[in-house]
């Protein structure tokens, strides 16, 4: 398939996937909801210690988390969704590569975390008064699309990991905590112990989020831009690779239809 | 030339059972099978439940690898060449599942057709006569979950037809169907078939087989027992006479009787509610029914009727009944 149909396969499944996960409001609102009263929390505390620039900092990053929370919980779920509806040996059984199936189905589950992240802004902005004025606003919207994206890379190399080893489906949902920690979304990643460090340097939305701050103090962004690009690139082929070896041993071991 | 050539596959399942997680269990779901499609044939699996038909159509679906064997479909081995084969059938199975219910009709096809690569311009025109086809035209707006089991199972044959693929499997697509879905289903098959398809189906209805088969292998715990047209198969019982009773609390001794009866060719009981029904296969001419009936005196018989053998009687005399 080219280049164009490909990118239209992304499109269209991303759009319809996205459309399904908006018919259940019950879940829409919730993932709305849920992020504020954490980010409530978070601006709570910060605001004890006076710091404006603290405050900013704990708002971009509880938006940020909010995403990863909902990655996190619902990526490695999609497969055992896909599975339960019989679809995914369909996905399976079609002629489009599989990786990107599962990926444009992981990316519309990213999307409504971004909802949240607008909630999260808005909420820190009106209750909480809090100006995120950035000194370089453009890019620093980019690094936050950045960031965001790098947990969809994360949560499509757990949900390809899923659809062989059941397991990952709980890890998931273990994942998540840990990663608000290494990544430095609420504390500075130099505040860590220094045996975690080098995790958190492995891991994607770290660089992003380093590029969300530089952008937001007016430093240069573009090395830790350059570091996010390299990693998530790393993390999209090992999910790649990942899904190959995964669907080869699916065959193998008949795990495509399990519920 | 054969579009679809399966030679000794076989295929195990592993499974660990309940609390003894450590212990594996083998189980022979296909076992050393064998057989070819020609073009534009219609080709029926038959067997009873857990007989191996859905592992066969996976392994020719690429879905599963055969443990054993290789099998070839338009000339692609099922194992090394998947992506060759996916991108040339259609696979369809029956039941509730495989659809996204949240979605609309035309928003599933739209999904499948992108997934399957029929080019964009094409979709509209596409999806517009795969609906006509199934007579869902109309309905398409519709949320799937709405649907009844009949209009979903069509739809999944629409989806399985986007691609415009020559070989279909269909995968017991009529199961949960009420009788009249499933004669229009049986309709909109042999319109497929008319049209050049080749189809592999797999059902556990005689009636089926016969009326929309042209060959038909059957199944029984994983390996093939009989193979041939309907009516070759037919032919296999057909020189002989049924004699059904329908009785109350049979006697254990008396199939035994039965069995040692001259001219008898096999015995089978099927168990219903409250009574059993017990066919009797007999050699031509044996006129036997009034020597069977002695040996179920002092069984209460509902009914005894004498008649000409049936596909289903070749089925169940193969499959062994139960
Ligand atoms: N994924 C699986 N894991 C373990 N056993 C399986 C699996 N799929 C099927 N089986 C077993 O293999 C046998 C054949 O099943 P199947 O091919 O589904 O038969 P049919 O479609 O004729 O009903 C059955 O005993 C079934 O329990
Ligand atoms: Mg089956």
């Amino acid at each position: 398939m080219s280049a164009g149909r490909l990118l239209r396969l992304v499109a269209v499944s991303w759009y319809l996937h996205l459309k399904m996960l908006h018919r259940s409001m019950f879940d829409s609102v919730m993932q709305v909801v849920w992020p504020l009263f954490f980010a409530t929390t978070a601006l709570l505390v910060y605001r004890a210690t006076g710091d404006r620039d603290a405050l900013s900092y704990a708002a971009t990053g509880a938006a940020v988390v909010t995403v990863w929370s909902a990655v996190s919980s619902n990526a490695s779920g999609i497969l055992q969704r896909e599975r339960a509806f019989g679809t995914l040996e369909l996905l399976v059984a079609a002629p489009a590569p599989f990786s990107l199936s599962i990926m444009s189905i992981v990316l519309a589950v990213t999307t409504t975390g971004g909802y949240a992240v607008a909630a999260t802004l808005l909420w820190s902005r009106f209750v909480f008064g809090v100006h995120l004025a950035p000194a370089w606003p453009l890019p620093f919207a980019l690094a936050l699309v950045a960031t965001v994206f790098s947990f969809g890379v994360l949560g499509f190399l757990l949900a390809v990991a899923a659809v062989r080893y059941r397991a990952v489906f709980a890890l998931g949902g273990a994942l998540e905590l840990p990663l608000w920690l290494a990544c430095g979304f609420l504390v500075p990643v130099a505040l860590l112990p220094s045996w975690l460090r080098p995790l958190s340097w492995l891991l994607p939305p770290t660089w992003g989020m380093q590029a969300v701050r530089a952008a937001a103090a007016g430093q240069s962004l573009w090395a830790d831009l350059g570091l996010w690009a390299g990693s998530t690139a790393a993390y999209a082929a090992a999910a790649v690779w990942v899904a190959a070896t995964v669907l080869r041993s699916a065959r193998r071991h008949a795990t495509l239809s399990l519920t | 030339m054969s579009v679809i050539e399966v030679s000794r596959v076989s295929r195990h399942y592993h499974v660990r059972s309940g609390l003894r997680w450590w212990r594996r269990q083998e189980i022979q779901a296909v076992r050393d099978v064998s057989f070819h499609i020609d073009a534009g044939e219609t080709f029926g699996l038959l067997g009873p439940n857990g007989a191996g038909k859905t592992t066969i159509i996976k392994m020719l679906t690429t879905l599963l690898l055969p443990t054993a064997g290789s099998a070839r479909v338009l000339g692609f081995d099922v194992a090394s060449q998947p992506g060759e084969i996916r991108r040339r059938v259609g696979y369809v199975f029956g039941g509730d599942r495989g659809l996204y219910d949240r979605l609309s009709a035309l928003d599933n096809l739209r999904y499948f057709a992108e997934l399957y690569g029929v080019p964009a311009r094409a979709q509209r025109q596409r999806i517009a006569y795969v609906l006509d086809l199934v007579r869902l035209a109309g309905r398409e707006r519709e949320r799937v979950e709405g649907y009844s089991r009949g209009m979903r199972q069509r739809l999944h044959i629409a989806r399985g037809l986007l691609h415009d693929p020559p070989v279909l499997f269909l995968d017991e697509p009529s199961i949960g169907i009420d009788p009249v879905g499933a004669r229009e289903l049986r309709a909109t098959v042999s319109a497929l078939a008319d049209a050049g398809k080749t189809i592999v189906l797999t059902t556990h209805y005689m009636y089926e087989a016969d009326e929309l088969c042209d060959r038909i292998a059957i199944l029984r715990d994983g390996s093939i027992v009989a193979e041939g047209s309907p009516a070759d198969l037919k032919s296999r019982v057909s020189e002989g006479e049924v004699v059904e009773a329908v009785v109350h609390s049979l006697p254990a001794d008396a199939i035994a009787r039965i069995q040692e009866l001259a001219g008898v060719r096999s015995v089978t009981v099927r168990d219903l509610d409250r009574a059993q029904v017990l066919l009797v296969q007999t050699k031509p001419a044996a006129q036997l029914a009034a020597e069977i009936a002695g040996c179920l005196r002092g069984t209460a018989i509902q009914s005894l009727s004498v008649r000409a053998p049936t596909l289903e009687d070749a089925y169940v005399e193969l499959v062994g009944g139960t």
